[in-house]
C-alpha cells in the first residue's frame, strides 16, 4: 500500500478517496452500490451470508459493471437488522434474509424498483419508508461524530475512512503545540463518555503536566453494562476514527504508546482494530515520524477477560499489567502513576471517537452542540420495552421523551411506560415525571440517575421495579471483584434483603434496612463499582416505594413478576376445557376432564413457569 | 522529607509528609482502627474500609491507610458519619466471619475482635449466607481456614514482599473470593516453603501454625520421657506473650517455666547450634581445601531448604549437608544421651520449641529420622505456660539441665539472628585455620538487619569473602550468582525469614493495635530489639566459641570422634531432593 508520510500525501489521498466514495454513493460511476450491515448483531443474523449471496448473484447476472457490494459498520437499528442499503437513494431494506438477495438484485438493481415488502414500517403511522434519512429513528439523530461513517464506510478500508476525513484532525493537531491541543479539547467541553463525565481536557492536562519519558494512553473498551454495546459498535464501524482519537490524545500528553483494552467477547471489534492498526503501520500512519513530524506512536491491543470491574480505570491498569483486576486506591491517580507506574490517561472508546471531530472542526463547532453542562453528542444503546431498539447518537440536551417516543417509537403493544434505566448497574431508574429531562450529565444526576456509558433500558407496566433492582444487584454481586468488604459483603446482603422481599418474606423494617445499607455501601466502597452499586436500589426505592410496600404489606407483586407472589389462575368462564394447558404443564399441576369440566391449577404443585399461559389460545389463564 | 501542618479533630499537628493519614493519626495519638493495612511499605490495598475518616475537601470518606497527608489537611475521626462508616465495615466483615471465638486458635491475639471493640460493632447486624469455606490442614506447618479469613490481603503482600514467591493470592470473585494458593490448593501441594510469615501478619485465625500441643500432651500421658529443647530466638520474644515489652530477655524465666511444665530434661538448642558449627565449619574448611564446591551455603533454616528444593535445586551441592541444630540435638539425645543414661530411645519423646513453623515440616521430612517428635512454636509454648497456670511474673531465673547436653556458647545464642550463624562459624573457622582465637571475638561486619550483607574477613592474612542474607526475596540475587557460577563468596548464610529466626513464623505476633504500650513505629524496631537480646546473651557467656563448649568437646571425644567422622555423618548430616518441584498435582 502506498505510504502516507507527509501532509501533502495525506491531503492528496483524502481528496482522491473522497471523490471516489462520493462517486460511488451518487452513482456517478454508473454503478449501484449495495452496502450490508456488518455489526455483530447483523453478522449473527448472517449478514455475511447475504453479502456472499449478492456476490454470487452479481456474477450470475453479470452485473459486475452495474453494481458493487461491500460490508459497512453498524446501522444501529438493531431490531430491524440485517440491513441492506442501496445507493444512490439510500434505500434501506430491513430484516433482510439471504433468500431476499435475489429479489433485491432483480427488482431494485436490475429493474430499478424498490422492494416494498422489505422497507421499514413506521410503528406509529404504519407507513412504509424507503430512504434511511426519512425514518423517524434516524431523523432526530446526529450520527456524524462518534458514529461517523458507521453506516457508510467499509470498516476495513482506510481509503473509505479517509474519504470521511479521518486523520484531518490529527494533521491539524500535529501543527499545534501539545498544550494547544489540550486547550482545544478543554474548550470543546468534551467530558468522559464512560461513566462519570470527567472533563477530558483536564484529564489530559494532568498527564501532560507530569514529567516522564514514558506515558501511556489507554482506550477503555471494556464495556460491561448489561445491554450496552456503544463502544463495540463504534470500534466495529470505524476503528480508524478511534485510533485517530487515541493518537491525538497521545500527542497531547506526550505518550508514544497506546493500549486498547477490549473485551475478548468482542471478536469483530478486535479483528477490525487489528486490521486497522496493521494498515496504518503499513502506510506509515502509525510508527515513527508520523506525517513527517517528530511524533511517533504505536498501538497495542489487550483483551479483557470479561470482568465488569475491569472497566474501572485502576482495575483495568492491573489487568493490563497481568494482575488480578482489582481497583487500586486513589491517590495516586492514573494521570500521575498509572500503567506500570507511568502517567497514564484512560479514555473511553466513545470519548476518543469524539476527539477527531473536535480537532477537525474546531472546538467552537463542537461546543455549539449540546447544553451548557454537556457538549456534543451521546451514543445510547436503547433497549427494553421500546419499539425501535438500537444504537442512537443524539445531541446532548435531547429529552428522554424524544429518545423514547420520537426515536424509539414508543412502547410496544400499547403498554404504559413505567421507567427508563440509564447508566447501567451504576445508574438509576427515571420515571414518567422525568421524561422531559434533557439528557446531560448534570440533569440525570440531579434526577437520581447518571449518564453512565449509555445504556438506556425502557420498562413498561409489566416490569416489577423490585425485580429490576434485584436483577442489577445480582449482576453486581457476580461482578464485584471481592476486594473491599462493603462491596463484597454489602451487595450480597442487599441482594439477600431484596430476595426476601420478592419472596414475600419482607418486613417494613427490611425496607429501612435496605435503604440504610445501600447508602452505607455506596459511601464505604473503594471504587466506582461499589460506590454506585446501590443506585438501582436507591432510585427505585425513591420512585417506586409503593411497589416495594405492596410486596411487603399486601404480599403482592403489582407487575406479576415475582414468582413467589403470583398465582396462575384459569378463568372457568373462559376455559374451553381443551386440556392444552394441562398438556403443557411440566409439573402435572393442572387437572380437569377434557370437554367436561373447566381445568384447575393446583397452586401447591405449580412451579410458575408460565407454560400454560403461553399455551392457552383463549386467554383463559392469567397471573393474579 | 518535610513537615506539613495538619489538623486532627481540630488540633494542630506537624507531621512528616511521607506519612499516610492513618500513620499521622497514630503518631499524634489517635487510635484509628485498621485491618488490611499493616506496615507502611507493606499492603495498602485500602480494602477493609475500617480506617475511614473524613478529610475536608475530599470526595467522600477517605481510607486513611492509603491516603497521603498534605499541607493544611483537616482530618476528622469522630464525626457521626465516619464512626458509622467504620462500624458498618466491621459489622459487614463480621457477618461473613465464623465467630466461634472460643474454639479459635487465635485466642487473645485476634485483631478483628479488637477492632470490633474499637468501633463498637454490634453482632448480628447483617447476618446472612456465609461464603463457602476451605479448611486446609494437609501441610505439616500451616493451617488455612477461610471461614475466618477477612480478605485483608496482608498475607498476600507478606508472601510477595518477604519471600518473593506469591504463593497466596485472591481466587474467585465477589462474595466467593478467598485467599489461597493457586486453584485453592493446599499448602502441601503448592510450592509453599511453609515459612509462616503469612501467619505472623494474619489478623484472625485464618492462617495458623499446625499445632502439635496435642501430641505433646499424648506423650506425657503415655508416660514417655519428654525432653524439651528450646531454640535461641525463642528467648528473645517469649516474654512478649506475657505482656512484657518487646526486647525483654526471657531466657531465665523461660527455663524456669519449662522445668515447671514437667519435662524430663530441659535443654537448650544452643548446644545443637554449637554442634552445627563444629560440623559446618569443618565442612567449609574441607571445601576450601578442595573437597566440594564453593561457596558453601548454610542449611539450618528449613524454610530456606524448602525454597532451595523448589526453586534452586541446581545449587544443592553448594548447600551444607549439616542438619539444623534442633535435629542434630534430637539425634544426639536419642543416641549419645540415651546410651549414656541407658534409656531406650523409643521411650524418649523430643519436643523442640522453635521460633519457626517450617521446623514442623522439617522434622517430618523423609530424609530425617524420627529424632524430634514434636515442634512447638514460641506462641504454642506460651499457651502451655498459660494453661498450666504458671505466673510468668513470679518465675525465678533458671537455666537448662546440665546433663551431657547442657552447656552452650555465646556463638550458639546468636544463631537466632541474621548473620549469627556466619559469625559463629567464623569464630571457629578462624581458630581452626589460624590456630588462634580471633582476638576481637565479634565479627561485627556481618551484623545488622539489612537484607544482604557482604564482608571480607581477614583470617590472619587470608581474606575470606562471605555474604549473609535473609528473606528469600533478598536471597534471590545471591542464589542466581551461585547458579551462574559467578558467586564471589566462600560462605553464604541464608535465613528464610527477614531478620532471621527472631522474626520467624512461630514468634509472638507484633500487631500494633494489640500492643498499646509499644511505640507507633514498633514494626520498624522490633527485630532490632529482639536481636539485641541475643547479642547481649552472647556477651554474657563465659564461653564464646562453639569449639570451646566443654560438653561439645566431651561429645566428640567420647562419642563422635572428630567433626566429619563417620558417626557424625550418620547422625548429624542429611541430604536434599532435587525433584520437589514435582509437587503432587492435586487440589
Amino acid at each position: 500500500m502506498e505510504k502516507i508520510t507527509s501532509e501533502a500525501q495525506l491531503q492528496e489521498r483524502i481528496s482522491h478517496c473522497s471523490a471516489c466514495l462520493q462517486a460511488k454513493y451518487e452513482g456517478k460511476d454508473g454503478k449501484k452500490a449495495i452496502v450490508v450491515c456488518g455489526g455483530t448483531g447483523c453478522l449473527s443474523s448472517d449478514s455475511e451470508g447475504i453479502i456472499e449471496e449478492f456476490e454470487k448473484l452479481i456474477k450470475e447476472y453479470h452485473l459486475e459493471d452495474k453494481c458493487t457490494v461491500n460490508v459497512v459498520g453498524c446501522f444501529g437499528f438493531c431490531s430491524m437488522g440485517p440491513f441492506v442499503k442501496v445507493f444512490p437513494g439510500e434505500t434501506l431494506y430491513t430484516k433482510v434474509k439471504v433468500s431476499d438477495a435475489k429479489e433485491i438484485i432483480e427488482k431494485d438493481i436490475i429493474g430499478g424498483e424498490i422492494v416494498e415488502r422489505l422497507l421499514f414500517t413506521d410503528p406509529v403511522t404504519k407507513e412504509k419508508v424507503a430512504a434511511q434519512k426519512d425514518i423517524n429513528f434516524y431523523k432526530l439523530q446526529k450520527r456524524d461524530i462518534a458514529l461517523k461513517g458507521n453506516d457508510h464506510i467499509d470498516p476495513e478500508s482506510l481509503d473509505e475512512a479517509l474519504a470521511y476525513d479521518t486523520f484531518v484532525g490529527l494533521n491539524r493537531a500535529l501543527h499545534m503545540t501539545q498544550q494547544e491541543v489540550i486547550d482545544e479539547v478543554s474548550k470543546s467541553g468534551l467530558r468522559g463518555r464512560g461513566g462519570a463525565g470527567f472533563p477530558t481536557g483536564r484529564k489530559w492536562q494532568f498527564a501532560y503536566n507530569e514529567q516522564n519519558e514514558e506515558k501511556y494512553i489507554i482506550c477503555n473498551g471494556d464495556e460491561g453494562d448489561p445491554g450496552a454495546f456503544m463502544d463495540r459498535s463504534i470500534v466495529e464501524g470505524n476503528p480508524f476514527n478511534v485510533i485517530e482519537g487515541m493518537m491525538i490524545a497521545g500527542y497531547a500528553i506526550g505518550a508514544k504508546n497506546g493500549y486498547f483494552y477490549i473485551r475478548a467477547e468482542y471478536p469483530v471489534a478486535v479483528e477490525r482494530l487489528q486490521k486497522a492498526i496493521k494498515i496504518l503501520e503499513d502506510v506509515g500512519l502509525l510508527g515513527d515520524h508520523i506525517l513527517g513530524t517528530d511524533f511517533s506512536f504505536r498501538c497495542h491491543i489487550r483483551l479483557g477477560a470479561g470482568a465488569f470491574v475491569c472497566g474501572e480505570e485502576t482495575a483495568l491498569l492491573n489487568s493490563i499489567e497481568g494482575k488480578r483486576g482489582m481497583p487500586r486506591p486513589r491517590p495516586p491517580f492514573p494521570a500521575v502513576k498509572g500503567l506500570w507506574d507511568k502517567p497514564t490517561v484512560i479514555n473511553n472508546v466513545e470519548t476518543l471517537a469524539n476527539v477527531p471531530y473536535i480537532l477537525k472542526e474546531g472546538w467552537e463547532k463542537y461546543a455549539a452542540i449540546g447544553t451548557d453542562d454537556s457538549k456534543g453528542t451521546k451514543v445510547f444503546a436503547l433497549g427494553g420495552k421500546v419499539n425501535n431498539i438500537g444504537l442512537v447518537e443524539v445531541p446532548m440536551g435531547t429529552t428522554l421523551r424524544q429518545l423514547i417516543y420520537d426515536i424509539g417509537g414508543g412502547i410496544p403493544d400499547g403498554k404504559k411506560f413505567k421507567a427508563i434505566q440509564t447508566g447501567g448497574p451504576s445508574g438509576g431508574c427515571l420515571t414518567e415525571a422525568d421524561l422531559d429531562t434533557p439528557i446531560d450529565y448534570g440533569s440525570l444526576v440531579a434526577r437520581g440517575s447518571m449518564m453512565g456509558s449509555g445504556g438506556a433500558i425502557v420498562m413498561d407496566e409489566d416490569n416489577c421495579m423490585v425485580d429490576v433492582a434485584k436483577f442489577y444487584m445480582t449482576f453486581i454481586c457476580d461482578e464485584s471483584c471481592g476486594k473491599c468488604s462493603p462491596c463484597r459483603i454489602g451487595t450480597k446482603r442487599l441482594l439477600e434483603i431484596l430476595t426476601k422481599i420478592t419472596d414475600g418474606r419482607g418486613t417494613m423494617q427490611d425496607l429501612d434496612d435496605l435503604e440504610n445499607l445501600a447508602r452505607l455501601v455506596a459511601q464505604n466502597s473503594l471504587c466506582g463499582l461499589g460506590q454506585t452499586a446501590p443506585n438501582p436500589i436507591l432510585s427505585t426505592l425513591r420512585s417506586f416505594r409503593s411497589e416495594y410496600e405492596a410486596h411487603v404489606i399486601e404480599q403482592e407483586c403489582p407487575a406479576h413478576v415475582c414468582k413467589n407472589l403470583i398465582k396462575y389462575w384459569i378463568d372457568p368462564e373462559k376455559c374451553k376445557k381443551c386440556s392444552m394447558c394441562a398438556r403443557q404443564c411440566p409439573a402435572q399441576a393442572i387437572t380437569g376432564e377434557p370437554g367436561k369440566t373447566p381445568f384447575v391449577i393446583d397452586s401447591s404443585k405449580c412451579i410458575k413457569c408460565g407454560a400454560c399461559l403461553s399455551g392457552c389460545r383463549f386467554g383463559a389463564i392469567s397471573k393474579i | 522529607m518535610a513537615l506539613v501542618n495538619i489538623s486532627i479533630e481540630g488540633q494542630h499537628y506537624q507531621v512528616d509528609d511521607s506519612l499516610t493519614v492513618l500513620e499521622a493519626c497514630r503518631e499524634c495519638g489517635y487510635n484509628v482502627p485498621s485491618l488490611c493495612s499493616f506496615h507502611h511499605d507493606e499492603c495498602s490495598l485500602a480494602s477493609c474500609r475500617v480506617c475511614l475518616v473524613e478529610v475536608k475537601g475530599a470526595k467522600g470518606l477517605v481510607a486513611s491507610c492509603a491516603y497521603p497527608v498534605n499541607e493544611g489537611m483537616e482530618i476528622t475521626i469522630s464525626s457521626p458519619k465516619a464512626v458509622e462508616a467504620r462500624r458498618t465495615s466491621v459489622e459487614l466483615i463480621l457477618s461473613n466471619h465464623r465467630k466461634n471465638c472460643l474454639q479459635c486458635p487465635k485466642e487473645g491475639h485476634c485483631e478483628l475482635l479488637k477492632v470490633a471493640e474499637m468501633v463498637g460493632a454490634r453482632d448480628g447486624m447483617y447476618e446472612g449466607e456465609m461464603s463457602e469455606a476451605t479448611l486446609d490442614e494437609l501441610a505439616p506447618a500451616l493451617v488455612r481456614d477461610t471461614s475466618k479469613c477477612i480478605l485483608c490481603g496482608r498475607c498476600v503482600e507478606r508472601c510477595k514482599k518477604a519471600q518473593g514467591i506469591s504463593i497466596l493470592g485472591f481466587e474467585n470473585r465477589g462474595f466467593n473470593t478467598i485467599v489461597s494458593p493457586i486453584e485453592n490448593r493446599s499448602f502441601a501441594t503448592s510450592p509453599c516453603i511453609q515459612c509462616g510469615q503469612c501467619v505472623n501478619v494474619c489478623p484472625t485465625g485464618a492462617l495458623m501454625e499446625h499445632s502439635e500441643i496435642d501430641k505433646v500432651d499424648a506423650a506425657f500421658k503415655a508416660g514417655k520421657k519428654v525432653i524439651v529443647q528450646v531454640a535461641p530466638a525463642v528467648r528473645s520474644a517469649i516474654a512478649e506473650e506475657f505482656g512484657e515489652p518487646i526486647g525483654t530477655n526471657g531466657t531465665g524465666k523461660m527455663f524456669a517455666a519449662l522445668h515447671r511444665l514437667g519435662f524430663y530434661r530441659v535443654f537448650d538448642t544452643n548446644f545443637g547450634a554449637d554442634l552445627t558449627i563444629m560440623e559446618e565449619a569443618n565442612e567449609l574448611l574441607e571445601r576450601i581445601k578442595g573437597k566440594g564446591v564453593l561457596p558453601q551455603i548454610t542449611s539450618c533454616s528449613p524454610g530456606w531448604i524448602n525454597y532451595l528444593e523448589y526453586y534452586y535445586p541446581e545449587i544443592i551441592p553448594h548447600v551444607s549437608t549439616c542438619k539444623s541444630p534442633h535435629m542434630m540435638q534430637g539425634a544426639t539425645i536419642k543416641s549419645y544421651f540415651a546410651e549414656k543414661h541407658e534409656i531406650d530411645p523409643k521411650d524418649i519423646f523430643v519436643v523442640s520449641i522453635m521460633p519457626c513453623v517450617a521446623k514442623k515440616y522439617e522434622r517430618q521430612r523423609s530424609q530425617m529420622p524420627d529424632d524430634v517428635d514434636a515442634v512447638l512454636t514460641t506462641r504454642e509454648l506460651a499457651k502451655l505456660i498459660k494453661r498450666a497456670g504458671i505466673n510468668w511474673n513470679k518465675l525465678p531465673e533458671e537455666g537448662p539441665d546440665m546433663d551431657l547436653l547442657g552447656e552452650y556458647s555465646g556463638a550458639g545464642v546468636i544463631f537466632g539472628v541474621t548473620g549469627g550463624v556466619m559469625e559463629a562459624a567464623l569464630r571457629t573457622a578462624y581458630y581452626w585455620m589460624t590456630g588462634k582465637e580471633y582476638a576481637a571475638i565479634n565479627f561485627t561486619e556481618v551484623r545488622g538487619l539489612e537484607g544482604v550483607k557482604e564482608a571480607t574477613v581477614d583470617f590472619d592474612g587470608t581474606p575470606v569473602s562471605v555474604a549473609v542474607t535473609s528473606g528469600m526475596k533478598n536471597a534471590k540475587p545471591l542464589l542466581e550468582q551461585v547458579k551462574a557460577g559467578t558467586s564471589p563468596y566462600a560462605f553464604i548464610e541464608v535465613m528464610c525469614c527477614p531478620g532471621g529466626c527472631i522474626n520467624g513464623g512461630g514468634q509472638p505476633y507484633v500487631h500494633p493495635l494489640l500492643l498499646p504500650d509499644e511505640e507507633p513505629d514498633i514494626l520498624d524496631t522490633y527485630c532490632a530489639k529482639r536481636s539485641a537480646v541475643l547479642y547481649s546473651e552472647d556477651e554474657r557467656q563465659a564461653v564464646r566459641q562453639s569449639h570451646n563448649n566443654p560438653d561439645i568437646q566431651k561429645l566428640y571425644s567420647e562419642y563422635l570422634g572428630k567433626p566429619g567422622s563417620e558417626k557424625a555423618e550418620e547422625l548429624l548430616h542429611t541430604s536434599y531432593v532435587s525433584d520437589r518441584a514435582k509437587w503432587p498435582d492435586v487440589k
